[in-house]
């Protein structure tokens, strides 16, 4: 146990250390925000109902706050997890720590752990940056919002680990992540509204594991309850990709 | 073999391999290889790149599966018994890296938290010459330090058994004999050390016993001075004489080749070659001042046994 806290308390380390890599993954996240509450502000024309359903009845800022925190969810399992994992095995870090006898869940533990860590950081100064600036709605039912954030951590940390666990290199990561992280950060509900998408979009968006998770947070967010079925499905996700994950680990 | 099963002579060998084998694709990469280490030598297997030293050593270390044949280190079974050999061997891979932002006494300290029994690592930053540079990031470390540190963490859970792939490899003169001497005392604390190199200086001065590797096989294995009298065994006198040419030097016991080169002349030849090509020269009257033996190294010996194999092959 001694070995995962040190080796989880380096990692914290190391990652503040190269604050490019913290920017470049937390980054994007911040820069919907900004665009989009510049673009569409906070406020709807309640007597056009197209305009309502599209953001759900309520302001486009208030729509979207939660969706920054899948948002952030994402790009820790898409580019900042398999990027370290795959970088470590690339350059030997891996094979170096198997030699010294750490076992694989150390090693995935220490590094999800801080992803998470780095995570919850980010979803929190997206949610104090959009209350201060823009006064959008704080949770309706904190309770729910703290279990949907769980679940969006556990897939995404899934999600992370296989990609680290598949991707032979830092740039495969580069590229199969950073492409699997726009497309869902165009198509997963933090952009465009879901109502807005083309069918196809629409289909494409539907296999996206951000897409369950935005809508899930959203509900708990906005009052509208728990989303069953969309839970079900981002926890499908995460067995789904943790089983994969251990499947495909290699260390070198 | 029958009924020597190491594990229960666990005195006397540190390493018992038999017969093991490990496939890639079409290649025979270890090739039936068999041989013991003894507890607290120092044992050596050279050979050039591609012979099979490095994965011969990984399977000893479970870090690759073999294909064949049996291995037990301090009794253990690398490949079964991975964990609980783990804590017991010390590391010092080839090819490996630490995060670049790491820092020195950050590697040290988490590599000795990661082993249930570990040595004060500020001692063994300082054995090794890196107490100065223990604020440093891995990413700054030249070579030779790099190289340092990874024996270090190698040392760090103190080892009954610790492997050395290369250890001197990117070290300069100096810090390789530096890295000499710690080896030395690394024996001296009782560890058991298994040398991987391609020096032949390095397997010579430091190895008890050296395992020559070759196309996956040993194919010769004994201590340097064996070897070296076995496959290497001429010397070479040499001096300068300016004058006719000495055509008595062809009688002396034991010399085969007398050769000249303006005034330079070189006497090859086994057994106690000097004495007597001394003694011939100074019944003529003449002493040179640069009368000198220079005697085979395991080098050549090693380049011998390469062409001797390849001529049986």
């Amino acid at each position: 146990m001694r070995g995962v806290r040190k080796l989880a308390w380096v990692e914290v380390k190391l990652f503040i250390r190269e604050p490019l890599a913290l920017v470049f993954a937390f980054a994007f996240p911040f820069f919907m925000l900004f665009i989009l509450a510049g673009v569409f502000g906070n406020d709807i024309d309640s007597t056009d109902p197209e305009s309502v359903e599209v953001w759900r009845g309520v302001g486009p800022s208030d729509y979207y706050v939660s969706t920054y925190v899948g948002l952030v969810m994402a790009s820790a399992g898409l580019i900042t997890l398999p990027l370290r994992l795959a970088g470590y095995r690339e350059a030997g870090v891996l094979r170096r720590y198997r030699a010294a006898g750490v076992s694989v869940p150390v090693v995935l533990g220490a590094q999800v752990l801080v992803c998470i860590g780095m995570a919850v950081v980010a979803a929190t100064g997206i949610v104090v940056t959009s209350t201060l600036l823009y006064g959008t709605v704080l949770p309706a039912n904190w309770a729910l919002v703290l279990l949907a954030m769980g679940a969006g951590l556990l897939t995404f940390a899934s999600i992370g680990v296989f990609l680290g666990a598949v991707l032979p290199t830092a740039r495969a990561v580069q590229g199969a992540g950073l492409a699997l992280f726009f497309v869902m950060m165009m198509i997963s509900g933090s952009g465009p509204p879901r109502d807005v998408l083309t069918d196809s979009m629409r289909l494409v968006s539907d296999m996206m594991p951000l897409t369950h998770l935005n809508l899930l947070l959203q509900d708990a967010w906005l009052g509208f309850g728990w989303a069953m079925d969309q839970a079900l499905i981002t926890l499908a996700f995460a067995v789904g990709a943790a089983l994969l994950a251990v499947r495909f680990f290699r260390w070198e | 073999m029958t009924g020597q099963h190491p594990a229960q002579i666990p005195g006397e060998r540190a390493v018992a391999v038999r017969e093991l084998a490990k496939v890639y694709g079409p290649l025979r990469a270890v090739d039936g290889v068999s041989f013991d280490v003894r507890r607290g030598e120092i044992f050596g297997i050279v050979g050039v790149n591609g012979s099979g030293k490095t994965t011969t050593v990984e399977c000893l270390q479970g870090l690759r599966d073999r294909d064949n044949g049996e291995v037990h280190v301090l009794g253990l079974d690398p490949a079964t018994q991975r964990d609980a050999l783990r804590h017991r061997i010390g590391s010092q891979l080839q090819e490996s890296a630490l995060p670049d932002r790491l820092r020195v006494w950050e590697a040290l300290d988490l590599f000795a938290a990661i082993s249930p029994r570990s040595r004060d690592w500020r001692r063994l930053a300082d054995e090794w010459g890196l107490w100065e540079k223990r604020r440093a990031a891995f990413a700054d470390l030249s070579g030779g330090q790099r190289q340092r540190l990874f024996v270090a963490l190698a040392l760090v859970n103190d080892p009954e058994i610790v492997f050395l792939d290369e250890m001197t490899t990117g070290l300069d003169p100096s810090a390789r004999h530096a890295a000499w001497d710690l080896v030395r005392a690394v024996r001296q604390r009782g560890t058991t050390v298994v040398l991987v190199t391609h020096f032949m200086d390095e397997a010579e001065e430091l190895c008890d016993r050296i395992a020559v590797f070759k196309a996956g096989r040993i194919v010769a294995l004994d201590t340097p001075s064996a070897l070296v009298r076995r496959f290497a065994d001429h010397s070479t006198v040499r001096f300068t004489h300016e004058g006719d040419d000495l055509p008595w030097l062809d009688g002396c016991p034991g010399a085969s080749a007398v050769e000249r080169e303006g005034t330079r002349f070189t006497v090859a030849g086994d057994g106690p070659l000097l004495a007597y090509v001394a003694s011939a020269l100074v019944a003529h009257g003449i002493a040179p001042l640069d009368l000198r033996v220079e005697r085979p190294t395991l080098e050549q010996a090693f380049l011998r046994i390469s062409e001797v194999e390849a001529t049986t092959r």
